[in-house]
């Protein structure tokens, strides 16, 4: 065993530019800091805060309504546009559709996350784990047409208010002013029902995490002091589930302002904010009005952003 | 108040609540079967299987396919290179500038897709960049990065850190270090989220719409199949393909990262 007659050294030989560039990386972290961060920045730099740049410099430029050209000047006239009547319909009709997606999202959560935090255990914890998690993750267009088929007027709703005698109860909600329509597929309830399915699981997630984080013994100690399950939700379970209620909301009512696949689809022809971005830029090629557009669904959200800052929503995610 | 045993109105509530999330997807596959062309009717006249041969025999179908599947390879690719140098970055060390930069990572899923999507679109207006195949994976891969670092980061987190010294002092250098031992550790971790990019990038439609211009992904595809529908069965059984596509990385990735402290797929 010659080999192990000639013991190694305490500090190797370098044995070329591999061990140069990890004892430089080794002296001066920095350096690696920088060296690791230099593409996911430079991609995520330049590609996505240069586009939101570019976003905000559209929405300064106008469109000369004779030629149809971009002219790139500086203008406020383009945001001035949005406060028209028929615009300024497009975007109240977007956010109250958000907010009523929101609340609902709640309610319906609510039950599930729960029940997953409070009393699932072991397999029945990763059920309902896989079940929210897959109707998440799968296409959100095979969602939406999904409920095409659900609502259209031919399609499964009619069929089972037909089998169960309800076919008067489906008439007379179709028929009420504003949300009916001559179906479901094309009515506000429809557009109101699908962003409901579509976004569920993103409350859902948020909320259980919230609740999971509720002790026992306080449920106990509400108990103990008297008060009714209604009283100990009321004062116990919701303010302590709050900030992941509005984890979720941030979700729910972001991507309820910025959708526009599901109202084209599913509802009445009255167009909501992503809607309008999208024609504008398309057919009508009136980017700087559509990037205008673009910029109300940020504002919104920073406003809400805030005012969840401040409930102290943040730590919940 | 009893802890033990669920009240009867909240399994009721919890149980139709997850049917809700299921049953319409079920209703997908029992429409890839109905003999009715035109209309949704419910409950269909008659079941067939041709739909499946029909769809193999749509001449246009099959780019949008090949569109799709180069664009989520891309795509993927760039997004776990991009993402696992961020998280190994981020993971352990702290730095000025470390919250901006989580929140730069987080952003373009954050936002809605539409801004995303509007603001590459004003990006190309202003740089005159035609579209291609290129503008599509810029799109992608910028939100694909997040789900990456996502599953990664928080196995960085959970690698020891002895490990690693053990190899310097073993003499390994950095790269090898990295080669025999970071990497065989990180490894479920890039495959679920190199799995759960493909799968986001494979159904994107809301940023790809605005960077695409005339070419047509399989979900754009779609999406013009359920506005001016021919067929509509075809499009039912384009829908299984996707749904496959996205369900099955999904399952498995949740495999493959069960038992962490990371669980693929909360970062959606």
């Amino acid at each position: 065993m010659t080999g192990a007659q000639k013991s190694a050294p305490a500090i190797l030989p370098s044995r070329g530019s591999a061990d140069r560039l990890t004892t430089l990386f080794w002296r001066h972290p920095n350096v690696l800091l920088i060296t690791l961060l230099v593409l996911p920045l430079g991609w995520l730099g330049i590609i996505y805060l240069g586009s939101l740049a570019a976003l905000l410099i559209q929405s300064f430029y106008s469109i000369d309504h004779f030629s149809g050209m971009i002219v790139r000047e500086f203008t406020l006239r383009t945001y001035l546009e949005l406060f028209l009547p028929a615009n300024m319909d497009i975007i109240l009709r977007t956010v109250a559709m958000a907010a009523i997606v929101t609340l609902s999202s709640v309610v319906v959560a609510f039950p599930i996350a729960y029940f997953a935090a409070r009393y699932a255990r072991g397999k029945w914890k990763a059920l309902f784990y896989l079940g929210v998690m897959l109707p998440l993750w799968s296409s959100y267009l095979v969602k939406v047409y999904a409920w095409k088929l659900i609502l259209a007027r031919e399609g499964i709703v009619t069929w089972a208010s037909d089998m169960i005698g309800a076919s008067a109860v489906l008439n007379a909600v179709l028929a009420l002013p504003v949300i009916g329509g001559t179906s479901l597929s094309t009515s506000y309830i429809g557009t109101w029902m699908v962003f409901l399915y579509v976004w569920l699981p993103y409350m859902i997630l948020p909320m259980q995490a919230a609740l999971e984080r509720v002790p026992n013994s306080m449920l106990e100690a509400s108990a103990d002091l008297g008060a009714g399950s209604w009283r100990t939700f009321r004062s116990v379970i919701f303010p302590l589930a709050l900030p992941g209620i509005i984890a979720g909301s941030i979700f729910t009512f972001s991507l309820t302002l910025g959708d526009y696949i599901i109202p084209q689809i599913i509802g009445s022809s009255r167009l909501f904010i992503g809607q309008a971005v999208y024609s504008h830029q398309g057919t009508a090629g009136n980017i700087p009005l559509a990037a205008a557009f673009a910029v109300v669904p940020i504002v919104i959200m920073v406003i809400y952003l805030t005012i969840a800052r401040r409930k102290g929503a943040f730590d919940a995610l | 108040m009893r802890s033990d045993r669920a009240p009867l109105m909240l399994k009721i509530a919890a149980a139709a609540g997850l049917l809700f999330l299921h049953v319409p997807i079920l209703l997908i596959f029992l429409y890839a079967f109905t003999t009715d062309e035109r209309t949704y009717q419910f409950p269909p006249p008659g079941l067939t299987g041709q739909w499946f041969e029909v769809a193999w025999n749509r001449a246009d179908i099959w780019p949008p396919l090949y569109l799709s599947l180069k664009v989520a390879s891309i795509s993927t690719l760039l997004a776990l290179t991009l993402g696992t140098l961020c998280a190994a970055a981020m993971a352990r060390s702290k730095f000025f500038g470390r919250d901006q930069i989580s929140l730069l990572v987080v952003l373009p899923i954050a936002l809605p897709g539409i801004i995303t999507g509007m603001s590459l679109r004003s990006a190309f207006s202003v740089f005159d960049i035609p579209f291609s195949t290129w503008t599509i994976v810029l799109g992608h891969a910028t939100f694909c990065i997040v789900i990456v670092f996502n599953n990664s980061v928080a196995r960085f987190r959970r690698l020891s850190g002895s490990i690693v010294e053990a190899s310097m002092d073993l003499g390994a250098n950095g790269f090898q270090t990295f080669r025999y031992v970071v990497l065989p550790n990180l490894g479920s971790a890039l495959l679920a989220g190199g799995m759960l990019a493909f799968a986001l990038s494979f159904d994107e439609v809301i940023v790809t719409t605005f960077t695409a211009g005339q070419q047509s992904t399989l979900p754009i595809w779609m999406l013009n199949e359920l506005v001016r529908p021919r067929q509509r069965p075809v499009t039912n059984v384009v829908a299984i393909v996707v749904f496959a596509a996205t369900f099955v990385p999904i399952l498995l990735a949740y495999y493959l990262t069960r038992g962490g402290s990371e669980t693929a797929g909360g970062g959606k």
